[in-house]
């Protein structure tokens, strides 16, 4: 992007050069103390008039029920299950940024996390809206709780569908505690900087006495540590989970062993894909270059691409399985899959997934932000159209010829998704004008090590 | 705080008073209570704005807030709440009625004028459910759609509730007054004028007063119309005998049959029989005989085409010449084969033709009701010379033994109705009608196009009708008197073997109808007699002890016909046919010795007019076999398979019942044969304008495999215009093409595409099995050869292959045989589940999205051309696997296994995961996407049986194998002390199905009939590689085809892969396409 790239670029900095603590803290508090800026409020308003849509919708939903939606026999999920793993997948990558990158100590992750966590809180969110009005129903939703009640009625354990309330929630608790605490030492920044009695107020609240002594930050370390340590493990189990839902199904599509791993995987890649979509434009809008450098977003075209590719792997699984299993079924739903009536989807998916990423081999795609920008976008769509086409090619064409059927969804299911992605924008808007966006404390601590490499690299530019 | 103290002590002194009083003070101490000044002082603090909430008058802000407020409240309403219900206990009890218990009536359901016998089960005095009458030899315990949905007719809200004269609400006694005043003007010009219009009658009550209004007012007429009759029919008996009389078959003693276009398991008053009768014949079990070969003869496709051995699709056209060819091949005299007969037909024409002679006195050559007279009369003289006419029993033949029978009509008045209905036209027109009383039917609608029904009517100065809703015809009379249900009124009616039966009521008319007898009454009688009294005092001649023959008084007699459902006059014990006792005693015999006819007269012997033969004969060869390319297309008309001639059309059950063979729902189509589709490049759902007579009609085309090229097949009874809401703007009205020269096919007709398009809503879009061993066929060379040729098909996985601990069966293990070679795909059983079970009607559009509610469903497959395919049946509901997928994927265990193998849904226990469905690999679940139940219509409440949930919204249901039945019997049998025994569950499918093609019984007792038919080598699992274990089990479908034609259209049945046919039909519309 820049003609001057340093000659490492691979290492570019992860730092804008010439950052002092004083002006990292300024730079990112300032975002939040700032006078708010007009485009926001335009921003938040769309998005929330999206949340009002979805208030509409679902008080339609539970006034009328699920039959809004497009589901029917054979298609008994659609949109709404497909957004709900779509929204998970989403929610990957903060866990995996936050936790699974501060263990393997990678310090590029530090101007990525807060909102790649926040980002997941949101996701997550928005997924959970999901099972529960997908319901037929919604108001005994509690009953897939092991709750302890009268008649000694428990959930039944070997559904996946009851793995996947524990999965679920479990996530979001984690991913909560883990995005707060992290908060905690910037909360206290900006309770100390801001000008404002309310901010103080609500801050200091927040900031839960942080008073940045050696005992806090001991404590505060062996406490982030161990959360991640927790949330490690849950990156892997929330998605296996999900793929479960289908993976001990039989509908042919669906019945497969390598749905886990490549449900991860396909998280994963999402994940990222979604960070990227935020990531552009935001350090764009708030001029926060420095600390969000052409690093942080090589490295993450960079996951992108090695996820990609096992997913691609598990698409060419399945296909060979189908043949290798000599299982007629099998063979006929992937047929079905790139010849049927959803081949459009199918292709798609596939140009989305596989063929326009591997754009990111070139180094120079890699470092452009708005291509990059672009891709992410292309995987999003690609990965939604992932699960429909699990979901729905599946379901629609399984045993028995005489039952098969078509699924579209309806406006209602639209109008849902575009509320969702409302209620995630106007959560995500909320959280760029009142949390810092950028964790400032660990930025300031990757400074000495940036400002070495900074040095070093000035040298051998010299 | 001071308000507080004061409220406690005036409450406390309310308790005071209220303690202090005992026994019966208690309530007037309430009653003063509620008086007090205290009392009212605190209701005024509870509810301070009570009294004076309206008091400040409305200003616009107000008015806003109250409607919003009112908005918000409409809404939480709608969500779902079970309604309040009152019980209330009889005060005096019923005699029989024990709440809770149902009573089961025998009565009878007519369609086209012949009964159908029925009992019918009664809730507390509300009917609920129709089964057939096992007594009848007509119906033998089952039953066809129609009669199943009829007791959904008998609710219908939207029955005509009121008389109406010119639209305005009037009295029963100010009709009856017109009536008379008429009357008597008339009765000095002896009736002249008078003309009563009725449907096909058999009912000999009715015959009786007609007759005697006849009587009475000698020049007034008597004229029939049935828009689906049998006019041809009649025609052909009396052109070949020279006298009006009834054939009947006997398919129980044939061994070949040949069916000229008759579609006789669906369509003639002996329908049921005959199915049961011909099933019973092609049944495989053990080391079988031959079958009873059917060739087929057919247009538009037909379910007997389905069970054929051979089918042969021809143009309505072209099916006399086959008789004709087939006549001369059997050796009729005076007929010569025609010349120039295709390949195709002459083929068959050889192979029909030389089995029948082999199998001389044991074949049938059966002629269609739609096939001109000529082809009446060539069937008769074949099934003369081939000696398959039973000879007429005397006193040195006792048992008329033989495949068909001729016998005096069953209808009192055998007519030309057709040219009954044209005289009444004209002279409606000529202004020779002064009153016009129409009994039934709907002549508007139903009549011809030419003759133009009501204009003529216009001309008549008194018209009344009566009928069961405000209707075409309703509209153009002055008078509108809503008919009484056939299960409100007394009548009777006879079925297709002579047998006549006491139509009772099982409720008091809900709407005030009246009956055709009434009405009459009211004509004849001063004062007016009830139908029961006209019904009853008809009946005491007939059963009384006039001939000596049978010893009793009247009361036994008449109290006995009405217990069985059958008149009892000297009914001989052997001739009766029990479900169990089937073959035993041929139809015929039954038939012969049905002293029924003594009362209207006996058989005489007949004899075929050769002349009449050969004039046939010249007619057919005359007219010659039409050219294959004619111009244009052939117009095929047809009763609609499921609501009639549009009598049924505001039936919820039937509309959405799929037609048998199109599967479609809620409309009727253009049919068309794949290739005519093609010329014409249509799809489904493509409009097109059929011109034809000079008149035109838009339709929207629906492909049908098995079609003939060059035809195109409209089914009649939709397009009405003015019915219920139910009916009303479903399909088109093929009546409007329909002309009293060609009521049945006419050729020369065009069609056009007109680029606009029509939702169609099927229930079943794909046609092939893909390949798949779901309906599993061979012939039955192949059986004896191998006879566990089906089971090879698929490999069935080891029964300790399970991944959970298997399930102990201890007790009872249900289960469920579905023999293929017996279903005739007509919709019975579906009707029969929907009624037992309480099943919803969904409606087109969610029809089109795929939510109907049927927890059967009939699957309909084509295997081999789609030109010339064959076509399979194969019922499929909830399997209730041992290892059911859908068990272990349910979050909150609301489907469970039972100690029996039942996969049991609790309704309570459903949260509407759909989870169960998806994983569900024969699709068998219906999820309440919407609240489809209704339970708004307060008489639509009296119809759902009691023993079963209604569901509401959000929870899914499927098939329970009728638990409630098995647990009803389960409870007589634990106080009996003893086991169930076999055969006494019969679920709601079992018991409808005409052809006993299901069995349900106990597979733990290896003596039990269901489980005798698993042990058959034809039994199979349908998708049991999956491991799911399914109780429901099939035996494969046994076709026996002609050596000397080959098994064609066989080998791609079963044992290969079936072509795909993609690109002509295999996507129907449905929903909105594709989605993302």
């Amino acid at each position: 992007m820049t003609p001057d790239l340093p000659a490492r670029s691979a290492q570019a900095p992860i730092i804008g050069p010439g950052h002092t603590s004083a002006t990292v803290t300024d730079q990112i508090s300032a975002v939040v103390l700032m006078k708010t800026p007009r485009w926001w409020f335009f921003a938040f308003g769309v998005s929330f008039l999206l949340v009002m849509m979805l208030m509409y919708a679902l008080a339609y939903l539970f006034t009328k029920g699920v039959g809004i939606f497009g589901v029917n026999v054979p298609v008994g999920w659609g949109w709404d299950i497909t957004n709900f793993v779509w929204w998970i997948g989403i929610g990957h990558a903060g866990t995996l940024i936050s936790a699974i990158l501060l263990l393997l100590r990678q310090d590029w992750r530090n101007s990525i996390n807060r909102f790649a966590e926040a980002m997941t809180l949101f996701a997550v969110a928005c997924a959970g809206i999901y099972p529960l009005i997908h319901l037929g129903r919604p108001w005994v939703f509690y009953w897939l709780f092991p709750y302890p009640n009268s008649m000694g009625i428990w959930p039944q354990f070997r559904s996946p569908l009851v793995w996947d309330v524990f999965a679920v929630s479990t996530y979001a608790t984690i991913s909560m505690l883990f995005w707060f605490v992290g908060l905690i030492p910037d909360l206290a920044t900006l309770r100390d900087r801001t000008t404002n009695k309310m901010g103080r107020i609500v801050y200091g609240i927040l900031a839960m006495g942080w008073r940045g002594s050696a005992k806090h930050w001991h404590n505060y370390e062996a406490a982030y540590l161990m959360l991640a340590g927790l949330a490690t493990p849950l990156v892997v189990s929330v998605h296996s989970v999900v793929s479960f839902d289908f993976a001990s199904g039989i509908i042919p599509g669906w019945h497969t062993t390598i749905f886990p791993p490549y449900f991860v995987a396909g998280a994963i890649y999402s994940g990222f894909a979604m960070v990227l979509t935020l990531a552009i434009p935001l350090r764009a809008l708030f001029k926060l270059e420095d600390f969000i450098t052409d690093r942080h977003l090589q490295n993450m075209a960079k996951v992108m691409l090695a996820t990609g590719l096992i997913v691609a792997y598990g698409y060419a699984m399945e296909i060979f399985m189908a043949w290798y299993s000599g299982n007629r079924f099998e063979e006929f739903m992937v047929k079905n899959r790139m010849l049927g009536p959803y081949m459009f989807q199918y292709w798609s998916l596939i140009a989305c997934n596989i063929l326009i990423p591997q754009l990111l081999w070139l180094k120079k795609v890699r470092s452009s932000a708005p291509i990059l920008f672009v891709i992410a976008i292309v995987v999003n769509v690609g990965m939604w159209l992932e699960r429909y086409v699990i979901i729905v090619t599946s379901l629609h064409r399984d045993f028995l010829p005489s039952s098969w059927g078509m699924y579209s969804g309806t406006v209602w299911d639209k109008v849902t998704f575009l509320g969702t992605i409302g209620l995630f924008l106007s959560l995500m808007f909320l959280f760029i004008r009142f949390l810092p966006v950028i964790s400032i404390f660990e930025m300031r601590a990757i400074l000495p090590e940036a400002k070495k490499l900074a040095d070093e690299a000035e040298e051998e530019g010299a | 705080m001071s308000d507080e103290g004061r409220k406690t002590r005036e409450v406390r002194e309310i308790r005071e008073r209220l303690s202090g009083a005992r026994g019966p003070a208690f309530w007037r101490s309430l009653e003063e209570l509620a008086g007090t000044p205290g009392f009212q002082e605190i209701l005024h603090e509870e509810f301070p704005r009570h009294a004076s909430e309206w008091a400040e008058g409305f200003d616009r802000r107000r008015f806003l807030q109250l409607s919003g407020a009112t908005l918000a409240l409409a809404g939480l309403t709608a969500c779902t709440r079970q309604p309040q219900e009152r019980i209330v206990p009889y005060v005096k009890q019923p005699e029989e009625i024990v709440p809770g218990r149902p009573l089961f009536y025998a009565t009878a359901a007519t369609l086209g004028g012949y009964a159908m016998a029925l009992l019918v089960e009664s809730h507390e005095g509300r009917p609920t459910k129709i089964e057939g009458n096992p007594l009848h030899p007509a119906s033998l315990g089952a039953t066809d759609a129609f009669a199943q949905a009829s007791i959904l007719g008998l609710y219908d809200p939207d029955r005509s509730q009121v008389l109406t004269e010119l639209g305005t609400i009037q009295t029963w006694e100010a009709f009856s007054k017109a009536l008379t005043t008429r009357l008597a003007a008339l009765a000095a010009l002896k009736g002249d004028g008078l003309r009563i219009l009725t449907e096909t009658v058999t009912s000999p009550t009715l015959a009786d007063q007609l007759r005697t209004l006849l009587a009475k007012y000698p020049k007034a007429r008597w004229h029939q119309w049935e828009s689906a009759g049998r006019d041809n029919v009649r025609a052909g008996a009396k052109a070949a005998f020279g006298r009006y009389v009834e054939t009947v078959y006997d398919f129980s003693a044939a061994d070949v049959v040949v069916s000229l276009d008759a579609d006789f398991v669906m369509h003639g008053p002996g329908r049921t029989r005959y199915a049961r009768d011909f099933a019973a014949r092609r049944k495989v079990r053990g080391k079988p005989r031959d079958l009873c070969r059917l060739y087929m003869i057919e247009s538009a496709p037909t379910n007997t085409g389905t069970l054929a051995d051979h089918r042969l699709g021809l143009t309505a056209g072209e099916i006399p010449a086959f008789a004709l060819a087939l006549a001369a091949e059997v050796g009729v005299t005076g007929v010569s084969r025609p010349t120039g007969l295709p390949p195709r037909m002459a083929a068959l024409v050889s192979a029909a033709g030389a089995e029948l002679k082999a199998k001389r006195g044991a074949g049938i050559v059966i002629p269609s009701e739609f096939a001109p007279p000529e082809v009446h009369v060539l069937a008769h003289a074949m099934n003369e010379v081939l000696g398959n006419v039973a000879p007429t029993p005397g006193p040195d033949q006792p048992e008329g033994r033989g495949t068909t029978q001729h016998s005096e009509p069953l209808e009192v008045e055998p007519i030309d109705q057709l040219a009954s209905l044209k005289e009444l036209t004209s002279d409606m027109n000529a202004g020779r009608v002064d009153t016009l009383l129409i009994l039934g039917g709907n002549p508007v609608y139903t009549a011809p196009a030419d003759l133009d029904l009501s204009k003529a009517f216009l001309k008549v100065p008194l018209r009344a009708h009566l009928s069961f809703e405000d209707d075409e015809t309703s509209a153009y009379c002055q008078w509108h008197v809503p008919a009484s249900h056939e299960l409100e009124t007394w009548s009777d009616a006879r079925a297709f073997d002579g047998s006549a039966t006491i139509i009772q009521p099982l409720i008091e008319p809900l709407y005030g109808g009246k009956s055709a007898h009434e009405v009459l009454s009211l004509m004849l009688d001063d004062p007016p007699r009830t139908a029961y009294d006209v019904v009853r005092a008809f009946w005491v001649k007939p059963l009384g002890d006039a001939t000596g023959r049978e010893p009793g008084t009247f009361e036994t007699k008449w109290r006995r016909s009405l217990h069985d459902g059958i008149v009892q006059i000297a009914l001989p014990k052997e001739g009766m046919n029990t479900p169990n006792s089937l073959g035993s005693n041929s139809l015929g015999s039954w038939v012969y010795r049905n002293p029924l006819f003594s009362i209207l007269g006996h058989a005489a012997p007949l004899a075929i007019s050769p002349d009449a033969v050969t004039r046939a004969a010249t007619s057919i060869a005359a007219t010659g076999i039409p050219a294959t390319s004619v111009d244009g297309f052939e117009l095929i008309f047809r009763p609609d398979p499921t609501i009639h001639d549009g009598r049924f059309a505001n039936n919820g059950w039937l509309q959405e019942l799929p037609k048998p063979l199109s599967k479609l729902t809620w409309d009727n189509a253009a049919l068309l044969a794949p290739a005519a589709a093609a010329r014409l490049g249509v799809v489904n759902g493509d409009v097109v304008e059929i011109a034809a007579n000079g008149r035109s009609l838009r339709a929207p085309v629906w492909i049908q495999p098995a079609h003939p090229d060059n035809a195109v097949t409209l089914h009649l009874g939709y397009g009405r215009r003015r019915t219920g809401r139910v009916g009303s703007g479903a399909g088109f009205d093929a009546n409007a093409l329909r002309t009293s020269a060609a009521l049945w096919s006419v050729r020369g007709a065009t069609l056009t595409k007109t680029g606009e398009t029509h939702p169609l809503a099927t229930t079943q879009e794909h046609f092939s099995m893909e390949g798949r061993h779901l309906v599993r066929v061979g012939t039955l060379e192949e059986y004896r050869r191998e006879p566990r040729f089906a089971q090879e098909m698929e490999e069935t996985p080891p029964r300790d292959l399970n991944f959970f601990p298997g399930h102990p069966y201890e007790g009872y293990a249900w289960g469920l045989s579905i023999d293929l070679s017996s279903c005739t795909g007509c919709g019975a059983c579906v009707l029969a589940c929907a009624a037992e079970n309480n099943a919803p009607v969904v409606g087109k559009d969610q029809v089109m999205r795929g939510r109907e509610m049927h927890w059967i469903r009939i699957d309909r497959y084509y295997a081999g051309e789609l030109d010339d395919p064959r076509t399979h049946h194969q019922p499929v509901m909830c399997m209730q696997c041992e290892q059911a997928p859908c068990e272990v994927v349910c979050p909150v265990g609301a489907t469970n296994h039972s100690s029996e193998g039942l996969n049991d849904m609790v309704y309570n226990r459903c949260v509407g995961t759909r989870y169960c469905s998806n994983n569900c690999p024969y699709k068998v679940r219906r999820f309440n996407f919407l609240k489809y139940s209704d339970d708004t219509t307060p008489v639509l409440k009296l119809l759902h049986n009691p023993d079963v949930t209604v569901r509401s919204r959000g929870v899914m249901e499927k098939c329970t194998y009728c638990v409630q039945r098995i647990n009803e019997t389960r409870i007589v049998a634990e106080r009996e002390s003893r086991k169930i025994r076999d055969g006494e569950i019969v679920t709601a499918c079992q018991q409808a199905c005409p052809t006993e093609a299901i069995v349900f019984g106990d597979i733990n007792d290896p003596r039990s009939h269901v489980s005798r038919l698993k042990a058959e080598a034809t039994n199979y699992g349908l998708l049991e590689q999956l491991n799911t274990r399914p109780r429901t089990t099939y035996l494969a479908k046994i076709v026996d085809p002609n050596p000397a034609l080959g098994a064609a259209g066989l080998e791609e049945a079963g044992h290969e892969p079936a072509p795909h046919g993609e690109a002509t039909q295999s996507e129907a519309p449905r929903g909105e396409g594709e989605g993302s």
